[in-house]
């Protein structure tokens, strides 16, 4: 239970970069933070307490093994996450070319 | 015992890399949060997990240290920001209260219900002849998903090579 | 005045860069072809690909890199991994469903030419993850560079 507990609070850390930071840059940390979060809860609910990897060995018989399902899940959300955090990297080097801040605040002023 | 350790590690490097006001630190702080990760992953037992992770996480922190390195730009405190500040952490507190009932109807952390994955576990070496019972599931019963997953990708590179390309444009600097 | 300007990195790195981008390529092919039997599998294998060439370039600098795999060489091999995993899923059809595994046999269990059509989609999966990546980097830094001038 207080595994859980912890993994919402590194959430929270995570909301609250994004909610009251200026620059561009903190706020990709703070999705950044937000989606290992995510990822490290959906682990923490396929665990099982003296389980095994989900690997077949040659020659034993393995009765007790995790929950494959959520690593599944969570593989290819893993490769996702690089491609949209490069994404944002990409808007935010276009932000800077034209407006030459990073700061969200004077963005929405300057208009054309 | 040791993940709840490497938990508060975890947690304590978020917090250096959302309030320190060097950009460059804050991308290493992030880096350390997802080496942290990629160690959590391999003690829960998930050895695929933690080398994605840790290969993407080395990709990710290339790419942000690279596009950064020359803009340190320090932030700044406007006004009102005291009234700003205590109604985000109002808001957080209310979502972890209610996030508290709500992770209570879970099953206790150890003992997952486990009705689909017990057939996957039993069938798979019989049904696709693969050792590795995660790359049977993504590859076999669930390749939609990952068919899926391909198509994200091509469309965020696209994506990325839309947007840096310079066409049309004269350089009269 | 100005002095010779020296692509990439120091010498040091360069030196050990040549020892070790030949060993990083190996490891990541290894990684993709073991798939089905070791932990891995095409996503890791891809990423650890994408990751010698970008080794190169940080050292070497992007002339050299981009002699051994341009831009244009990286989106045809991105584009024909995409193609090459589709084709295998709808190949099923004339099987029975989609990704129906009709044309290569189970084989024996933990031998390397076994599990059907398995290793087959981690090629696919790695070739169009790794140059993706690859292409993503080269486009950040291209522009980065023209933009320094």
């Amino acid at each position: 239970m207080i595994e859980y507990i912890l993994c919402f609070a590194l959430f929270c850390i995570g909301l609250y970069c994004i909610l009251r930071k200026r620059n561009i840059i903190k706020i990709v940390v703070g999705l950044g933070i937000i989606e290992y979060a995510v990822n490290l809860f959906f682990v923490l609910i396929g665990y099982r307490t003296h389980g095994r990897a989900p690997i077949l060995a040659k020659d034993q018989v393995i009765s007790n093994m995790v929950d494959p399902i959520p690593q599944a899940l969570v593989l290819t959300s893993i490769v996702i996450g690089l491609g949209v955090t490069a994404l944002i990297v990409a808007i935010a080097i276009r932000i800077y070319e034209k407006y030459g801040t990073f700061d969200i605040t004077k963005i929405r002023r300057l208009k054309g | 015992m040791e993940l709840q350790l490497l938990l508060l590690f975890m947690l304590s490097a978020a917090v250096v890399a959302v309030e320190v006001e060097d950009l460059l630190s804050s991308v290493i702080a992030v880096g350390a949060v997802g080496l942290g990760l990629s160690l959590a992953f391999l003690i829960l037992k998930a050895p695929d997990l933690a080398i994605t992770q840790l290969v993407v996480e080395i990709l990710c922190l290339i790419i942000l240290i690279r596009a950064t390195i020359n803009k340190d730009l320090p932030l700044i405190k406007d006004g009102r920001w005291f009234f700003n500040t205590t109604s985000t952490l109002l808001f957080i507190a209310l979502f972890l209260i209610f996030s508290y009932f709500a992770l209570k109807e879970l099953p206790p952390f150890g003992s997952p219900i486990m009705r689909v994955a017990k057939e996957y576990i039993e069938q798979g070496l019989k049904k696709t002849g693969a050792a590795n019972i995660v790359a049977a599931i993504i590859l076999d019963f669930r390749g939609y998903d990952t068919l899926g997953e391909a198509t994200i990708l091509f469309t965020a590179v696209m994506g990325v090579l839309a947007i840096i390309r310079r066409v049309g444009r004269i350089n009269e600097r | 005045m100005k002095g010779e300007k020296e692509k990439g990195m120091t010498l040091i790195v360069k030196t050990v860069t040549r020892l070790t981008v030949g060993l990083i390529l190996l490891y990541g092919i290894y990684i993709v072809l073991h798939g089905h039997l070791t932990p891995g599998g095409g996503f890791a294998g891809g990423v650890i690909i994408a990751l010698s060439f970008i080794q190169l370039m940080l050292a070497f600098g992007k002339e050299m890199a981009l002699k051994k795999l341009s831009q244009l060489a990286a989106s045809v091999l991105e584009s024909l991994g995409a193609i090459m995993f589709l084709s295998i899923a709808v190949l099923g059809f004339m099987g029975g469903y989609f990704f129906f595994n009709f044309f290569l046999q189970k084989g024996k269990p933990f031998d390397l030419f076994s599990a059907g059509i398995i290793p087959l989609c981690n090629i696919a999966i790695s070739l169009k993850v790794g140059a993706g990546l690859f292409a993503i980097f080269v486009a950040l830094t291209l522009f980065k560079e023209s933009e320094k001038e």
